[in-house]
Formats: structure tokens, sequence, C-alpha cells
């Protein structure tokens, strides 16, 4: 078995005209939190997508537990007990917050046989998924609804977790719950791959850096060593951390 | 003077009161930070000020005309002007064509009558150099050409900085101006903020969730709760606020400090994931 629950080798993906990933090579160890980073167009939703079947890859090979799933659709990855919140968040506007988490726990007919202990961990975290329960999902404010899109994909247990920008347009409280969730849930051996712009959340959970520029991965390493080096984070991301 | 004000502006859906009875005045020459927990009533309050939405009762008046029975585009023509929280551009445009329209918009022809070549030409070169001049502005120069549905998420939110600079408002919106940006490029758009409250003509209202954005900006913070307004003052006071350590920052009540300039501060425990909600049973090799 190896080491890397999730793979990418050479992965390209065109979108339309426009040749986004030039060659992707990515490895997600198992139990480990990875962090995708890299200015705005560097590729890394479209790298997300192509993980997801959204894209498919024009070349190279995308490896799930050993297993090719690069040709594979969305829906048969996703039941490979893979979650995803894509960055537009995918909330189903005209359903209700309930109707929504009803959706995302797979293993579910109804609220009662999903895991209450877990769905009460889940109302803690996020307090807006329980006091808009029943409301439509549409009306729920932007963060809110960032909120519900994560919440959906931590319902259920899943093997990997792939959150484009969790913390987008949360308030710091809720952010600091969003922090500590991804830690339980990285400590109960889920394995975790988040784009992310908030520098500060990356570098209290990330384990493993993998950093993209112009389709490409240009650096791979943990965490600490990227957050020990303030040249390389320089040259790296045009800043310090 | 272009001041901004509310006066008991609510707004009501169904049973739930989103904004609620909120009274406040914006001076020009202040940048105001609007924060609070998600679901506050913030966008709601914006959508209320720039017409999206309308008031269930309550009035939004700036320099003492009452705009409140004005579509959002008379309310743009009075001199409002709104980023939003979601981006709103041409998307099948390019990036210079989306700025040469909002320019057009304010400027183009509104001074000149009649069919005129000369008058055409000239005002389309003027055009031409504002935009070029705007597009200088937020570093977009070299992506002019690109169709707008293409850019990723981050220069789609400078674009639209961009227009709202072309619009020349006298009071600007910004709801998260540098969200799905990295750090890296934020500086950009906090850069054209500091340019316009340099200017100091301008009425600035900022939402911003990233603290040490509005410790940095902010003349003055305003915070709203459960759609009402629950404090307003001078940043550091405000921050200090039991209400804003508690309900927004999520500090324990009589606890730690406030949350550092880089967000570094500790919540108070999260609940534990039940232990059972680990691995899926099918988990681990096959």
């Amino acid at each position: 078995m190896s080491d890397d629950l999730l793979t990418l080798e050479g992965v390209n993906t065109h979108i339309g005209a426009y040749h986004i990933l030039h060659g992707v090579d990515l490895a997600v160890p198992r139990g480990q939190l990875t962090m995708l980073l890299g200015r705005n167009g560097a590729g890394k939703t479209t790298t997300l997508r192509t993980i997801m079947g959204l894209w498919h890859a024009s070349a190279g090979r995308v490896t799930f537990d050993g297993r090719d799933i690069t040709r594979l659709d969305t829906q048969r990855i996703a039941m490979l007990n893979v979650a995803y919140v894509p960055e537009n968040m995918g909330i189903f506007a005209d359903l209700t917050v309930k109707e929504n988490m009803l959706l995302a726990a797979r293993g579910a007919r109804t609220i009662a046989q999903i895991d209450q202990q877990r769905l009460q961990w889940v109302f803690s975290l996020f307090p807006a998924v329980e006091k808009f329960w029943n409301h439509p999902a549409g009306k729920l404010s932007g963060g809110q609804k960032q909120m519900l899109a994560v919440a959906r994909a931590i319902v259920e247990p899943r093997r990997l977790l792939i959150v484009d920008e969790p913390s987008k347009g949360l308030a710091p409280a809720i952010i600091n719950n969003m922090i500590d969730a991804f830690a339980q849930l990285k400590a109960s051996g889920v394995t975790i791959l988040l784009v992310e712009q908030n520098i500060n959340f990356a570098r209290r959970l990330g384990d493993t850096v993998a950093v993209m520029d112009n389709g490409v991965v240009v650096h791979a390493g943990t965490m600490e060593a990227l957050a020990r080096d303030e040249a390389l984070q320089h040259s790296l991301l045009g800043l310090a951390i | 003077m272009s001041q901004l004000a509310t006066r008991d502006l609510t707004v009501r859906f169904g049973g739930h009161v989103a904004v609620n009875g909120v009274t406040c005045s914006f001076e020009p020459g202040t940048l105001t930070a609007i924060v609070g927990p998600n679901g506050a009533g913030k966008t709601t309050y914006f959508n209320l000020i720039s017409g999206q939405l309308k008031a269930t009762a309550g009035r939004v008046t700036l320099d003492g005309r009452d705009l409140s029975d004005l579509p959002p585009s008379g309310r743009t023509r009075a001199g409002l002007g709104r980023a939003f929280q979601l981006t709103n551009l041409f998307p099948h445009l390019t990036v210079l064509e989306n700025v040469r329209l909002a320019v057009q918009a304010t400027r183009g022809g509104s001074h000149r009558r009649g069919f005129n070549l000369w008058s055409i030409w000239s005002d389309h070169r003027d055009l031409i150099a504002r935009a070029d001049e705007i597009l200088a502005a937020i570093e977009m120069k070299a992506k002019e050409r690109e169709i707008v549905a293409n850019l990723p998420h981050g220069d789609q939110r400078k674009l639209e900085v961009a227009l709202l600079m072309a619009l020349e408002p006298t009071v600007f919106m910004f709801d998260e101006p540098t969200a799905g940006m990295n750090a890296a490029e934020a500086p950009v758009i906090l850069n054209l903020i500091r340019q316009l409250k340099a200017d100091r003509s301008k009425t600035i209202l900022l939402v911003e969730h990233k603290m040490d954005v509005v410790r940095e900006l902010a003349d003055r913070i305003i915070v709203l709760h459960n759609g009402a307004l629950v404090a307003d003052g001078e940043p550091a006071q405000v921050i200090a606020s039991p209400i804003v350590q508690e309900a927004y920052l999520g500090v324990a009540p009589g606890g730690r400090d406030a949350q550092d300039a880089s967000g570094r501060d500790v919540a108070p425990p999260t609940p534990s994931l039940p232990s059972r909600g680990g691995l899926p049973s099918d988990g681990g090799a096959r």
C-alpha cells in the first residue's frame, strides 16, 4: 500500500481552447492534511476539479488508493468515499438546509438515520446550520452558505475530503471552529486536501504543502519546512507567512 | 458634502427581521468597517442602501436627498457605488471591454450632444485612456484582452473594483473585496482602497472579516448582530468590546486577550468529533 492516498502524475487539463494544467505532479499522503497554495490563476481549482472528474485530464494520471480514476465520472469518484466542496459551494438554493444535509448524507434516507452525535458535532461547529434547518438554503448569507457547504462534506465520514477555500467569507470565530474541526477529522484518519488563501489557516493545519504556479506544482514539501524558510516563502508566494 | 445616512432602516422576510432599525450616518473622508457574525445582516444592509432590496421601513439619504424610492440604477447615478460579494461582470466580454463600458456609462456622451465624428473619435480616445489608467491601477493591463469568464476568481474581484472606480461614485461600498485572493494579491485591492481614502472626499463602507485589514484601514467600526447596530466607535475600542470579542472573534468571555494582528487567537474549545465518526467502515486498505 502506497503512503499516498491520492496522486497526480503529469496531469494536463484543457478547458476549451485554454491549456490550464501543464503536467501537475501531486501526492496527497494518507492521513495528512495537504495544502495547495499559489496565486490566483495558478491552477489550484482546476486541479481539484480534475481530481473530481469535473474536467477530464487530457494527459496524465490520477490515482486514488491505487486505482486509476482519471477517466471516472464525478459520481463514481464521489462514491469512492470522497467529499468535495467546490469554490462556488454548490448549495441547492431551493432546498432547505435540512434537505441539503440529507442529500449529502449518502448512507441516510431520513435525518434520523444520520449519526446523531456527529450531526450535533456539526451543529456545534456551524450553529447557522441548526438555526436555519428548515429554511431554504438560498436565503442564507454568503458565509452561512459556506458553512453549509462544509457541513455537508463532513456530515458522514469520508476517506478523502477536498475543500476549495474553506475559510472564504467566514467570521473569525467560525474560522477557528473550522480549523479545530479539520484537525479533529485528520486525527480520526481522514485525508484532507485544501486550497486555502488564508495563510494563517494553512500554517496552523498543513502537514504537507504543494505550491502551484502557471499550471504546474513548483514546490512540494512539508509545511514546517516552508514555515521556517522565509526566502522560500518569498520566492514561492511573494510574501512571508 | 456627500453624507450617507440610514434612518430606522429595517427589512423583514416573513417573521425574520434581517436588518432591524439601523440608524447611522457616514461622513466623507471616513472609512467605516462593518463587522459582525455571518448572517448578522451586513450584506442585507448593503442591499438596502444600494437598493437591491426594498426596505420594509426606514430611509436612505445621500446629502440630505432621500433615495429610498429610487431603484438601484437611480441610486448609482446619485453617487452610490457598490462592489458585490459575488462578482457581477459581463462574463463574455474582455477585461478592457468591461472597464470601457463602465467608463462610458459615466462619461460617454453625457457632455456632448449631436452626431459629430470628431467628438465620437475623441470621446472614444478619452474612454480608452481612462480605462487604461484604471487597468494600470489594478495591475491588469497584461490581461486586458482576456475574456472575463476565463479569469480566476481573484482577478474577477479586482476587475469589479475597477468597474466601481470607473463609475466615480462619491460613496464606495466594498463587500469583502479581498475574499478569494491570496495574501500576495490582496495588497493591490487594499492599495486602491487606501488611495480612495487619501482623497478625503469619498465615503467608504467596508464589510470585511479580516481583522488585520479592518485594523489598518478603518477610521471607525460599526457592529451588526442579529440585524441590529450593537456597537459603533473608534476601532480599538470596538474591537475590545465584549460583543465583538465573544460573538465575532469567538474569544471566551473574561478569557484571553484580543486576537492579535495575524489572527492567531485561540477560540473556545470546539466540541470533539464523536469517536465513531472517524474512518468509514470500509476505510483503509482493500
